[in-house]
Order: C-alpha cells, then sequence, then structure tokens
C-alpha cells in the first residue's frame, strides 16, 4: 500500500496544555513515574501509485503543519510483515 | 466606501461584520469564500466564526479559499484588512501576520467582556483610537492564545506594531497580553476579541468596536484624498 505518514508535534518550546492536563491525570491511574506528555497529531496520506515523498513533504509543510508552532516528520509506512506491530 | 465582508462555511460573525460596517457609515458588500472576485471593495474583514469546522487548525483550510489568494495579494498591495478572531487565525495562517493562535493556556472557552488597551493607532483599523485608552469588547474563544518565538515579539514591540493588549486579566494565555497586532504596513490587523460585537447599546457592552470600522472608513478618505493618514501603506 502506497501509504506516507506524517507525524506533527509542537515544537519543543511550545506549550501543550492538552498534554499537561493528560500528564495531571496520570496519577488517578496510579501512575507517578511520568514527568511530561505532549500530544501531536499522525496524519496517513494515501496515494493512487507509489508514494510521493516529495509531494507528501509538500503536503505537510504548506498545509498539514504550522511551521511557525509545529515539527512534521515523514516516513513510507512499510506494509505489515516487515515490523510486526504491536499488538494491545 | 465599500467594505467586504467574507462569508466562509462555518463563519458565525459575518452577519455582525456587515452591520458594524454600516453603523460606522460604510457600505458592507459580502464576499464569498468560492469567489476569487473582491467586487471592487476598498478594504475586508475576515470575521470570526469557525471556518471549514476548524479541521486540522483554525484557519488552516481557509487559508487556501479561492477569496484568500485575492485578499493576500490585495493586502500585500496595502488593501487594508482586518481579521476579527478566526479571521486573526486566517491571516497568522497565511502568514499575512506573524505568530500563531494555540488553544486556550487553561483549555476553557472562555466568553465574556473583556478590557483592551490600544496599544497602536498607526493602523489602517485604530486610527481613530488614542494611545493608551482603554476598551471593552466582548471576547469569545477556545485558541486564542497568541505565541510566536521571542524574536519576533521582540520585534512587534519594538516596531510599535503591538496595536491592542488584554487588561485586567488576559483570557487565554497570549504572550505578553497580546490581542491584536498589525503587519509592517498597517494596513493588516488582527484581533482576537470581537469589535464587531460592540457597536450597538442594546446588544453590546459598549459602543467601543465602532471606532475600528470607522477608522478604516478614515483611512480610506485620507487615502482617496491622497493624504496620508497613518503610516501604513498606499494602495
Amino acid at each position: 500500500m502506497a501509504r506516507v505518514v506524517v507525524d506533527v508535534m509542537l515544537k519543543p518550546e511550545i506549550l501543550d496544555p492538552q498534554g499537561q492536563a493528560v500528564a495531571n491525570a496520570l496519577p488517578r491511574l496510579g501512575v507517578n513515574d511520568i514527568s511530561s506528555v505532549r500530544i501531536g497529531r499522525r496524519i496517513e496520506i494515501e496515494f493512487d501509485g507509489e508514494p510521493d515523498l516529495e509531494t507528501a513533504r509538500e503536503i505537510a509543510d504548506k498545509l498539514l503543519a504550522n511551521p511557525v508552532i509545529e515539527d512534521f516528520s515523514i516516513r513510507v509506512d512499510e506494509p505489515a510483515g516487515d515490523s510486526a506491530p504491536m499488538s494491545a | 466606501m465599500r467594505i467586504g465582508v467574507v462569508t466562509f462555511p462555518g463563519s458565525l460573525d459575518d452577519g455582525d461584520a456587515a452591520r458594524a460596517v454600516r453603523i460606522a457609515g460604510g457600505e458592507a458588500v459580502r464576499l464569498w469564500h468560492g469567489d476569487p472576485d473582491l467586487h471592487g471593495v476598498d478594504a475586508v474583514v475576515l470575521p470570526g466564526g469557525f471556518s471549514y469546522g476548524d479541521a486540522l487548525r483554525c484557519g488552516a483550510i481557509a487559508r487556501f479559499a479561492p477569496v484568500m489568494e485575492s485578499v493576500a495579494d490585495a493586502a500585500r498591495g496595502g488593501l487594508p484588512v482586518l481579521g476579527i478572531c478566526n479571521g486573526f487565525q486566517i491571516l497568522c495562517e497565511a502568514h499575512l501576520l506573524p505568530g500563531a493562535l494555540t488553544r486556550n493556556q487553561h483549555l476553557h472557552f472562555r466568553n465574556r467582556d473583556q478590557h483592551l488597551r490600544i496599544a497602536g493607532t498607526a493602523t489602517a483599523w485604530t486610527n481613530s483610537f488614542t494611545e493608551g485608552q482603554e476598551i471593552l469588547v466582548p471576547v469569545k474563544n477556545g485558541e486564542g492564545c497568541f505565541v510566536a518565538d521571542e524574536r519576533t515579539l521582540d520585534e512587534l514591540e519594538a516596531e510599535g506594531r503591538v496595536v491592542a493588549r488584554y487588561t485586567r486579566g488576559n483570557p487565554n494565555g497570549s504572550q505578553r497580553d497580546i490581542a491584536a497586532i498589525t503587519n509592517a504596513a498597517g494596513n493588516v490587523v488582527g484581533i482576537m476579541p470581537h469589535p464587531e460585537h460592540a457597536v450597538e447599546a442594546l446588544t453590546g457592552p459598549s459602543l467601543d468596536g465602532l471606532g475600528f470600522f470607522t477608522s478604516a472608513l478614515r483611512y480610506l478618505a485620507g487615502s482617496a484624498a491622497g493624504g496620508q493618514l497613518t503610516g501604513g501603506a498606499q494602495r
């Protein structure tokens, strides 16, 4: 499958109040050894043919991420089998 | 003077913005997101709301609407553009203004009457105010926290491009209490609170919002007369 995965994260210096809210809730689960939680966004792009990383990069740069506050990374999603996904 | 008000899918305050233009003495011209033609307007207001459902990020998709290409080109040429709330977010996403608007620091939607201090009057939209004047207008946002890197913030301050600051309480955690900024030319202004909701005694907390719209009319009258009212760009 021609899938490209784009991960978008707030830049480290940008406050993430959502992540903080999640981190603050963790003690209620009995988890006390977490120092930070940050929340990002994963976007999956399906190409009709071969995955085109350059196009994906352009999409990410112009639309998916706001470079003022966010960083992104891009990778081709390898078909299952190469690396077995972890089951929950 | 003809002031265009753009309607995107999800715009909420386009009606109030058009009404504010009329009360200020201008002619409101309704513009449509899918129509790149600006119909010869003298200025444009990008209203508040949730354009395209705020999908992805506030303003991120509206930026690519056909009308926005024309607005961006005209803004670079000196057309007065006011972005209110979602309109401010769109102007940042379109890189017509620096910085970005992020989730309120306390994660709550804030809806209240808000005191602002006018910090910059050399713009097409604030020349009717006096420096340091305190005004009261509604604020209503979930993602109104203005952020930019330190260098950009310092630049905005040094160049007098902070147009208004929150006073008597910062509703969303915006850096340096910034509520409104302008571009270097002074023709493009983005403001998070809602001046268009403070133009009539019946519905608003004050009439202070009217000043933004009368400023634009005054600026345009000055431009038409060949004078230069503000430090802003000429069309």
